[in-house]
């Protein structure tokens, strides 16, 4: 994996200083990753979108790590101007909700333009905005390129976000609920359209996200985050053979079309999961 | 116990004119847990809002228990129909304690012993009597969609209307209040008809549900067909294998949305 590594991040903290005292969201996170989708699942409050934040430096939390670092650039303590030639550039982020993150005074096509500003081409900016629209599956580019925020639909908006994350041809996307606002039928088709991006732009994706469901049937590989820690690591198509308590009782109290269960299981916490050191489980066994 | 017959919803005029609701019918049996799914502006919401009286741009006929039901609602109407709704923080008044919040519907109603009252529902929420005394930003979600569970069992309705009760809340605290929904369905035998974009908890709730599509009935079926897939419009299959999942080549499939 290491050869094809393109983020490292090892030992991870995210801390708060709030008027009770420090907060600590995220504890000692570790991963690398490759050109792979790898997500992030956990409950409200897991840290798994302070994780994601603090990749890019955008939290308002103190950031200490070992090691996190996207290629060779370290990414801890960057200039605002190092971080210029990173952000939206090489990793960008897609955020949940179209509602809130496009601007509403912008049209999309000058919105897209914005995004791809910095990047150099060869195509006029327009034209390559429009490409990007035809990227994602929009059928009338032009008419979406002209368009209001508030014109578009929830799918439509989330589709022209991933449009000006694209302009720059990130290595690296970091999808923060990307579909949670999203119709289930509109859910799927956007991650088509992630899933595709990967595979043919050679891209990273950090896919985060509540839904273990959805993510066991999208990602390559999954973190469990409780308590501000990863739990569990594993293989995605392996996550019904969870071990971690937790991951266990998430898979057991949701409900499930196709299986019917009388009564929904009942997640009993553990205070202790979010103070054991993480469980790390290399492909192979247990410790 | 609930009667629709062709109802439609009007909302807006001129060229803003849109119909939520077309000509929809469906009758739920008392004692059943009946579900509505559909994506958004399918119009489910719109039909329940109708049926409790908080739309009033609506023609065709409604009736509950028998009685038809007119445009304006009477308070006995709604000592027999009670409504939850999906945000737990909009739902309930940020400045009320608990206590207050649940005495509203006791007041209005007329009733008295109402400490007695508010403490049993409490309980029956599995909630003790100290949180009569807090206000519900000190709750968690899962906490206030009791509250509002409560609110709405204070009155003993026959009928309560579940609207997306708990799509704002983590799975794991969905798996409660479902569970709470089930005991309380078991133990006083109300009716619920429950709108929910999420099929996995309509066949986990509802013996029955209906699938509406653009203020439509697409198709009604029982909650036991849905393990083996057998539903006969193409658009209620779409949705259930859309819910399974994700399926690179079976989002080629989806037919135009």
């Amino acid at each position: 994996m290491t050869e094809t590594s393109i983020l490292d991040v090892q030992n991870l903290n995210v801390r708060f200083d709030t008027p009770k005292g420090e907060f600590h969201a995220v504890k000692d996170v570790s991963f690398t990753m490759g050109r792979e989708k790898l997500a992030i699942v956990g409950e409200s409050g897991s840290g798994k979108t302070q994780t994601g934040r603090a990749i890019l430096g955008l939290t308002q939390g103190r950031i200490t790590a070992d090691r996190m670092t996207f290629h060779n650039s370290n990414l801890l303590g960057l200039s605002p101007k190092a971080w210029r030639e990173i952000r939206g550039r090489r990793i960008a982020m897609v955020m949940q909700d179209p509602k809130y993150s496009l601007n509403p005074v912008m049209t999309i096509g000058d919105q897209l333009i914005e995004a791809g500003q910095r990047h150099v081409g060869t195509v006029s900016p327009r034209q390559r905005g429009l490409e990007m629209l035809e990227a994602v599956k929009i059928r009338d580019p032009l008419r979406v390129f002209r368009a209001w925020p508030h014109e578009l639909s929830g799918g439509m908006g989330q589709r022209a976000m991933i449009a000006m994350m694209l302009m720059a041809e990130p290595e690296l996307l970091i999808a923060d609920e990307p579909t949670s606002a999203l119709d289930v039928t509109v859910r799927l088709q956007v991650l088509a359209i992630l899933d595709d991006l990967v595979k043919t732009r050679n891209m990273g994706l950090i896919f985060i996200s509540h839904d273990l469901n959805l993510v066991r049937t999208f990602a390559d590989r999954v973190l469990i985050m409780y308590g501000g820690r990863v739990v569990e690591e594993l293989p995605a198509r392996d996550l019904y053979s969870a071990t971690h308590p937790y991951t266990r009782g998430l898979l057991a109290c949701a409900p499930e079309v196709d299986n019917p269960k009388k009564r929904l299981a009942i997640l009993a916490r553990d205070p202790a999961w979010a103070d054991a050191p993480p469980a790390r489980q290399p492909a192979g066994g247990r410790p | 116990m609930i009667d629709i017959d062709k109802l439609s919803v009007v909302f807006g005029e001129g060229e803003d004119r849109v119909l939520a609701v077309d000509q929809f019918s469906l009758r739920v049996e008392a004692g059943e847990s009946f579900g509505l799914v559909g994506e958004s502006g399918s119009g489910k919401s719109t039909v329940l809002r109708a049926v409790a009286g908080l739309v009033d741009t609506w023609t065709g006929d409604m009736g509950v228990d028998g009685a038809k039901l007119g445009r304006k609602r009477s308070r006995d109407f709604y000592a027999k129909v009670q409504m939850v709704f999906q945000d737990p923080f909009g739902s309930l008044h940020p400045k009320h304690t608990i206590d207050r919040i649940l005495s509203e519907t006791l007041i209005v109603h007329g009733l008295d012993n109402r400490e007695a009252r508010v403490r049993a529902v409490l309980e029956q929420v599995q909630l003790g009597p100290s949180f009569r005394f807090r206000y519900p930003h000190q709750l968690s979600g899962g906490q206030r969609q009791r509250i509002a569970i409560a609110r709405a069992l204070v009155l003993n309705p026959r009928i309560i209307l579940l609207d997306e009760p708990t799509s704002a809340l983590d799975v794991s605290i969905q798996a409660e209040i479902l569970n709470l929904l089930d005991d309380i369905r078991t133990q006083l035998g109300v009716t619920y008809l429950l709108v929910s974009h999420d099929l996995g908890v309509v066949a986990h709730m509802c013996n029955r549900f209906a699938v509406m599509r653009q203020g439509r009935l697409v198709e009604v079926a029982e909650s036991g067909h849905l393990g083996t897939g057998v539903l006969s419009h193409a658009y209620s299959r779409q949705l259930l294998l859309a819910s399974k999942g994700y399926d690179r080549a079976l989002v080629d499939t989806f037919s135009d949305l």
